[in-house]
């Protein structure tokens, strides 16, 4: 074919005369020349207009035609169906020149009615190209589609649904969402027609879900699922995805159908489904829509149906290292289709830790392939992985590979998405380096991308900053570097940082004066460094090479080329030199007298000259100094909140208090661990874990006995619901891994997010309206023992809505219960009352500390003393894979020692627990035996207290 | 904090403003800010696949073929093929053939002298829809038997009829090319038996 063959740089064989050439198997078979069905006059004018030589010509060609067509419209002479369909198509081919058409709408809907099928197929091609939605016509248009779908007639009934498909507008919908379903599940529709209903059906879902009513037959849909026509179930599985996203609860069956039927595919012989085998890949498009239907629900909660998927998983996952079938590139395509696709379901699902680390080293081997779209979608389906828990550190063993795609990739797609997963991979042990190589970057990147890699380099620099100094110099590199694409909110951040951290200002004060002596530097590094030095000026003032006078000066020489907004900035903080620097007074009075200040055009640059100058000289020393006082930390986000919560702590909690201890003194007196060989941890302990979270540093400790703060948001006082079944489960599972679902019924979904740094965290908590119907009333409670600090939410939640809540943690000390979550709301006149466990356990405080061998022993020796052991032997209820127990270590929080113990089986791990008030040094060893299938978990901590929880904690996740 | 001061009486109408820059956001201090700014924040997956829009253009850059799965008006869609056709075109050969696009995601083949170029979303399957774009060549293929660009030209109203029945509404409705063809073959068929037995002499 001449159009195969994908870079062929031969030109099209025909030149641009009327192509001469005897008719093809399908053309229209009665005509003569190029334009199919014989429309000889259409074939001239197409001819006509490839042959003008300019586009005057061809505009001067087109009107001539469109005067003749609207003279023949007008004419007396009633048209035959065959001129009405050569100038309706006259008229389409006009307009996908890309002219405007403004008649022959009618002249098209009549060919509607035509019972040739030639005639019709143009009407309902001009219709659905050229009629837009709410056209005067449309009434007339649906008239023609109503008769042809009652025509019985599939074809006619083809070209209809196409139509309603195409242009898929309201009207279209009122008139025929409730029409379509039947079609779609009637016992007697052909199954061409069912295709076409179920996809025509999906559009008009798609603009208008509210006019497609749901009933009877969406249980026959999901059924479709089984239909033994491939080309049914393809279209009906696209349909049914569409659906249950937005219903899933009534779609929930179509889970373990998709499953065998993908099973049925993914096991067959390339040849078994013959016409649906695209070069060898048996049914690529069905797989990916399957897999796509999957991903719309949590992995399936039937084990036999779980580990079909799984099988099918692992099956896909094989078939990629098989030796290709073909060399065309159509199968590597389509066989790798389906492979990314089982890849997004597996980090969909994020709880396969085997799984998710193979498709891990899968997309590792594309990221080396010579073919750049494979390495493009590597790197894009990395990023994703690189938030998996699981899968996090098998990433970042591809680094170097990344930053050589950065350094070498020739496509700007390509570059992009290796900042994008750099971005993704990074953490606290590389943060250092990647940042580094995206300033790299930034000296060369694409205009186009440049914005955006700024902020990610001003975010990554501030998440993962140890030392602050880092941080100061990455940003002044980032505005060296490319100063117009930092924004306000990435220079007011640095401001902000360097105000709230006393140990960096002066530093950063000497940076910038550095910095700012640049012959040419960028305007936003004027604005830093203006407001950097005056407020820390004279933090290096003593140095005679920075003395104020020399500041002064070196500001004010970037003085006159900047804009009027910096400048306003400078002349604030001329003022504030006066205060930290009253032997420059007069020099900075002198520039605020200069006719150029103070008669500025500029009103606001006028007036801060004024008033400054005023008080440099009318205000005394005392007035200045506080006036002028250096500014206040800024407050972090939630301040607000906190405040209000100190506000509303009053009387009516305190009963509330002591229900929630006596639970949690019950609750804690029945968790012995049946597998456990130590004694339960004393009360004690368990009550200084909780007495010692003061709600703030700052605030008083409250008066009642106890930190517990309860329902601080409503006044209501309200019981405490139990906990929901099924809750530990989940919370079990979160201990190793910071984001997922935690919690889920019929009504409500609640997701998590959180993150870690230190004694602090933050937690994103989703609350997904799984209903159609409102929520009312809705406030999510946590029960503080740790200082959380939260915003109350919206009291509605829409259907279908989901609302986010953010919760700021900090450890003050050791802990043993996690946070309670309490929700209430309203859900259709009945009350709701759920509580679920936050999983904030004492591991997320985690930092991992690297040691030698020797090291490792010397310390383990110093934390002989028993009561600092903890010691736990326990039966493994997973199976016992060395890649997963690593996983969960690192996951858990400490670091993985390699090489360190003697018996290479075994695992073992050092880390740092982070309190406010102290950081309490951990050793793991974890020692299992694989033919007993039992393990057991050592931890020595210079606490009892942490042993013991640290213990519980990992042991339950093996 | 300024009372102290007597501004003169000419900026006495001046309305009551802050020193913007003194206070630098000091409501919203946190590094969430400078995230949300950040265009690729992680999506929701598990949309469907959906093709927006196709465009078929040649290596001058003359349109072929437009077939739009969303509405929008004349305009806008006159703006973005214009400036498709300059992003596609503009890309150099050992590129990969993927382009992100506003919130789309481009997927484009050159097959000789016409370039095929689907608009997909973010997180759809681009591999699948390269061979969206093959099969559809493939059926074109096999229709005018060994298609040109200037068949594409001539045959424009034919080159759509079969894009839909193979696409509806973005979404690819059969994949096998016997059942593609056919369908276009049947009705092929349909016109000749009607306008035959229409066109008979009456007498």
């Amino acid at each position: 074919a001449d159009l195969r063959g994908p870079t062929s740089r031969q030109p099209v064989r025909r030149t641009a005369q009327a192509p001469a050439r005897t008719p093809g198997p399908g053309r229209g078979g009665g005509g003569g020349g190029g334009g199919g069905d014989g429309m000889r006059g259409l074939a001239v004018f197409i001819s006509d207009i490839r042959n003008c030589k300019s586009k005057e010509a061809e505009i001067k060609r087109i009107n001539k035609e469109l005067a003749n067509i609207r003279s023949k419209f007008k004419g007396d002479k009633a048209l035959d169906g065959y001129s009405k369909k050569k100038y309706v198509c006259k008229l389409l081919f006009i307009f996908l020149l890309g002219h405007d058409i403004d008649f022959g709408h009618m002249e098209a809907v009549n060919l509607l009615s035509s019972n040739r099928y030639t005639e019709k197929q143009i009407g309902y091609l001009f219709i659905s190209v050229l009629v837009n939605s709410n056209s005067e016509l449309i009434r007339l248009i649906n008239n023609a589609i109503k008769n042809d779908l009652a025509s019985r007639n599939p074809t006619f009934m083809g070209l209809a649904l196409h139509c309603i498909a195409n242009v898929g507008s309201r009207e279209m919908a009122e008139a025929f969402a409730g029409e379509i379903p039947k079609i779609l599940v009637a016992g007697d529709t052909m199954d061409s027609v069912k295709q076409s209903a179920a996809l025509c059906l999906l559009r008009l879902y798609r603009t208008s879900p509210d006019l497609v009513p749901m009933g009877d037959w969406t249980s026959r849909v999901v059924h479709l699922l089984n239909d033994q026509h491939l080309g049914v179930v393809t279209a009906a599985t696209s349909l049914i995805t569409t659906l249950a996203q937005k219903n899933p609860e009534e779609f929930k069956t179509s889970v373990s159908l998709a499953v065998s039927r993908l099973s049925r595919i993914v096991t067959s012989a390339s040849t078994d489904l013959q016409d649906y085998t695209y070069y060898f890949v048996p049914a690529p498009w069905l797989s990916v829509k399957l897999l796509r239907l999957l991903q719309c629900y949590p992995p399936p909660e039937d084990p036999a149906v779980r580990g079909r998927l799984t099988e099918c998983l692992e099956t896909i996952l094989n078939k990629a290292q098989e030796p290709p079938k073909s060399k065309k590139v159509q199968h590597s395509n389509a066989k790798n289709a389906v492979l990314f696709e089982a890849i997004s379901l597996i980090i969909h699902h994020d709880s396969e830790p085997n799984l998710l680390v193979r498709a891990c080293n899968q997309l590792g081997q594309f990221l080396q392939h010579r073919e750049t779209n494979l390495r493009y979608l590597a790197l894009e389906s990395m990023c994703t992985l690189a938030s998996s828990e699981f899968s996090h550190e098998a990433v970042k063993t591809h680094i170097e590979t990344v930053i050589n795609a950065l350094k070498t990739e020739r496509d700007v797609s390509v570059r992009q998405r290796a900042v994008d997963l750099l971005y993704a991979m990074c953490d606290r042990s590389n943060a250092q380096q990647i940042v580094a190589e995206m300033l790299n970057y930034l000296e060369t990147a694409d205009y186009s991308i440049r914005e955006e890699i700024v902020l990610k380099v001003a975010i990554l620099a501030e998440k993962y900053a140890v030392d602050y100094t880092w941080y100061v110099d990455t940003i002044l590199n980032l505005i060296r570097i490319a100063g117009d694409y930092v924004s306000e909110e990435v220079w007011y951040r640095v401001i902000q940082i360097v105000i709230n951290r006393d140990d960096v200002q002066g530093y950063a004060a000497k940076t910038v004066f550095e910095a700012l002596q640049a012959p040419a530097c960028h305007e936003n590094l004027v604005k830093v460094g203006g407001y950097i030095l005056g407020e820390f000026g004279n933090l290096i003032a003593g140095d005679p090479r920075s003395s104020p006078l020399i500041q002064f000066n070196l500001l004010h020489s970037k003085f006159h080329l900047c804009s009027v907004p910096t400048r306003a900035l400078l002349l604030s903080t001329y003022i504030k030199f006066v205060n930290l620097f009253p032997e420059i007074k007069t020099t900075i009075q002198d520039v605020l007298r200069s006719d150029s200040q103070l008669k500025n055009a500029d009103v606001e640059l006028q007036q801060r000259a004024v008033e400054y100058l005023r008080l440099s000289t009318i205000a005394s020393t005392d007035i200045l100094a506080t006036v002028l006082e250096e500014m206040p930390p800024f407050p972090e986000r939630e301040s607000s909140i906190l405040a209000k919560l100190k506000k509303k702590k009053g009387p009516g909690t305190v009963t509330d208090l002591e229900e929630i201890k006596k639970e949690r003194s019950s609750d804690m007196n029945g968790s012995a661990e049946p597998t456990s060989v130590n004694s339960t941890p004393s009360p004690s302990a368990d009550l200084l874990g909780l007495g010692a979270a003061p709600l703030t540093n700052s605030a008083p400790p409250p008066s009642s006995s106890g930190s517990l703060l309860v329902d601080v948001f409503s006044d209501s006082a309200s019981a405490v619901a139990p906990l929901a079944p099924g809750s530990d489960d989940n919370f079990a599972r979160f201990v190793c891994k910071n984001n997922g679902v935690l919690f889920e019924n019929q009504l409500l979904q609640i997701g998590l997010k959180s993150e870690f740094r230190q004694n602090l965290g933050r937690m994103f908590i989703f609350y997904g309206n799984k209903t159609s119907t409102q929520f009312l009333n809705f406030t999510p409670t946590q029960f503080l023992c740790l200082n959380l600090q939260t915003k109350p939410v919206d009291p509605t939640v829409d259907g279908g809505a989901q609302v986010q809540q953010v919760v700021n943690i900090e450890c003050v000390s050791d802990f043993m219960e996690a946070p309670i979550l309490n929700i209430q709301f309203r859900y259709g006149g009945t009350f709701q009352n759920l509580s679920v466990k936050l999983p904030i356990t004492l591991n997320k405080f985690f930092q991992p500390t690297e040691m030698s061998s020797q090291d490792f022993f010397q310390r383990w020796k110093q934390l002989s003393n028993p009561k600092q052991e903890v010691q736990n032997i326990f039966k493994a209820k997973h199976p016992m894979d060395a890649e997963i127990t690593k996983a969960k270590i690192i996951g858990f929080g400490s670091a993985l020692l390699e090489e360190v113990d003697p018996n290479p089986a075994n695992f073992v791990g050092a880390g740092i627990i982070h309190t406010k008030t102290t950081q309490i040094g951990c050793l793991l060893r974890l020692e299992p035996n694989l033919q007993a299938q039992m393990y057991r978990l050592t931890l020595r901590t210079s606490k009892e207290a942490v042993s013991q929880r640290l213990c519980e904690l990992l042991s339950e996740q093996f | 904090m300024l009372h102290i001061l007597l501004a003169p009486a000419a900026y006495q109408q001046i309305p009551a403003r802050g020193y913007g820059d003194l206070l630098i956001y000091r409501q919203s201090c946190s590094c969430l800010a400078l995230i949300q700014l950040c265009r690729r924040a992680q999506v929701s997956k598990a949309q469907p696949f959906k093709i927006h829009f196709i465009l078929l253009f040649s290596r001058q850059g003359k349109l072929r073929l437009q077939k739009w799965y969303t509405t929008l008006p004349d305009k806008e869609k006159k703006k973005i093929i214009r400036e498709i056709v300059q992003i596609i075109l503009s890309r150099n050969q050992k590129t990969s053939s993927f382009v992100d696009w506003k919130d789309l995601k481009l997927v484009y083949k050159r097959y000789a002298s016409l370039y095929f170029c689907c608009a997909i979303e973010d997180q759809d399957n681009e591999l699948l829809t390269l061979e969206v774009v093959h099969r559809y060549v493939e059926l074109l293929d096999r229709y005018f038997g060994n298609v040109c660009e200037l068949d594409i030209i001539f045959n424009f109203e034919k080159a759509y009829f079969i894009l839909d029945e193979f696409i509806i509404g973005g979404e690819v409705q059969e994949t096998s090319k016997r059942s593609a063809v056919k369908a276009i073959e049947d009705s092929d068929m349909l016109q000749e038996t009607v306008e035959e037995y229409m066109n008979k002499p009456a007498f």
